[in-house]
């Protein structure tokens, strides 16, 4: 499967950098705005979808390799963890809000504030992203393997 | 309140038309129809944050089952008393439902404030999507908001709860997806590996 007609095409190789954006900003403005690192990390993980679905399978396999997809997958559960066990080095206590406490308390209601809030979302959107895109990758491949056994 | 009973009956019909219409793929734009309509129940109900969650998974899942749908059918059984069945079926569910709906009856705020009054050992059930923890003595919710931003420092309180106070569910739901994909990624991959070699030899 080489992807659909050249309009879809089009469209989607200028979408595509706006859906990725808007998964960013949801990612990043997560503590001031509704959204968070679960949303913009599916957010993230549509705009590879869209391209699976506009352009095949082998061009994605190209841009994302599911290696690299799930090292990242790995990453964002480290950072994930690493985080709630920094709060016990420092604060005292497991996911203590550290860096709010003792480091960088910041203005409320600005994008440099909250702590250890807005570095968890980028971990957790990290984390959701790549894992859904890797299973949505799997699935293609498994379900192009499914049809090789029909015929 | 009568917009959530509306969109509670539409999803109660796209549930049924889904469960019981013959093509496949109309089942699956009914499935994304009633995840629509929970999408905008949250919203009504003035929580953004799960609307958003809501419908970016609403419409992610609804790519993957149109693609794993539209290209093959599957046939339903039909038996000779399916007639008989459904039958029994609509009404046992209808039964079950209005008894349901006579049990839980809710009241408003201001019958419940009297009845409390007068008898105060009786219970009775607030009407659907009423605050009752902004006025419950020693309710958890009425701590984060009245501490959330003090302690934290996220505008977004939604943020604060699940990532500050209640860190520990989410870390919980980030290692139950984590080891999820991790089988799914193992279990899928491992076939199609096999094929592809065979494929090369």
């Amino acid at each position: 499967m080489k992807g659909m007609t050249v309009i879809v095409k089009t469209i989607a190789s200028w979408v595509k950098i706006l859906i990725f954006v808007f998964g960013i900003y949801i990612i990043l403005f997560g503590h001031l705005t509704p959204g968070g690192g679960f949303a913009g990390g599916v957010i993230l993980a549509s705009s590879y979808v869209l391209l699976m679905l506009a352009f095949g399978r082998g061009f994605v396999e190209e841009n994302l390799p599911s290696a690299v997809a799930s090292k990242l997958d790995c990453l964002g559960a480290f950072l994930f963890a690493m985080i709630a066990t920094l709060g016990l080095a420092f604060g005292g206590s497991f996911f203590i809000n550290f860096v709010y406490q003792k480091f960088l308390p910041g203005e409320p209601l600005h994008l440099i504030s909250a702590g250890t809030i807005p570095l968890s979302n980028i971990a957790i959107g990290l984390k959701v992203g790549a894992s859904l895109f890797l299973v949505i990758f799997s699935l293609s491949v498994f379900c192009k393997d499914f049809r090789c056994k029909e015929i | 309140m009568s917009i959530f009973y509306i969109l509670l009956i539409f999803m109660i019909i796209a549930a049924i038309i889904a469960v019981e219409t013959q093509n496949l793929l109309s089942s699956v734009i009914c499935i994304g129809a009633i995840g629509f309509g929970a999408s905008l129940m949250f919203l009504f109900l003035r929580a953004p944050d799960i609307a958003i969650t809501q419908i970016v998974v609403e419409v992610l899942g609804l790519i993957i089952l149109i693609r794993a749908t539209i290209s093959r059918d599957l046939t339903f059984i039909s038996g000779d008393r399916e007639f008989f069945g459904t039958v029994v079926s609509v009404v046992i569910i209808a039964v079950i439902f209005l008894a349901g709906l006579k049990i839980l009856q809710t009241k408003s705020l201001e019958e419940i404030q009297e009845i409390r009054q007068t008898h105060p050992h009786v219970v009775a059930l607030p009407d659907f999507g009423t605050p009752v923890y902004s006025f419950t003595q020693g309710a958890a919710s009425k701590e984060y908001v009245e501490r959330g931003l003090k302690e934290t420092g996220a505008a977004n309180l939604v943020a604060s709860i699940i990532l500050d106070f209640r860190a520990y569910d989410t870390l919980g739901e980030a290692t139950v997806l984590f080891t999820s994909i991790i089988g799914a990624t193992v279990i899928l991959r491992l076939k199609s590996k096999k094929r592809l070699e065979e494929l090369d030899v």
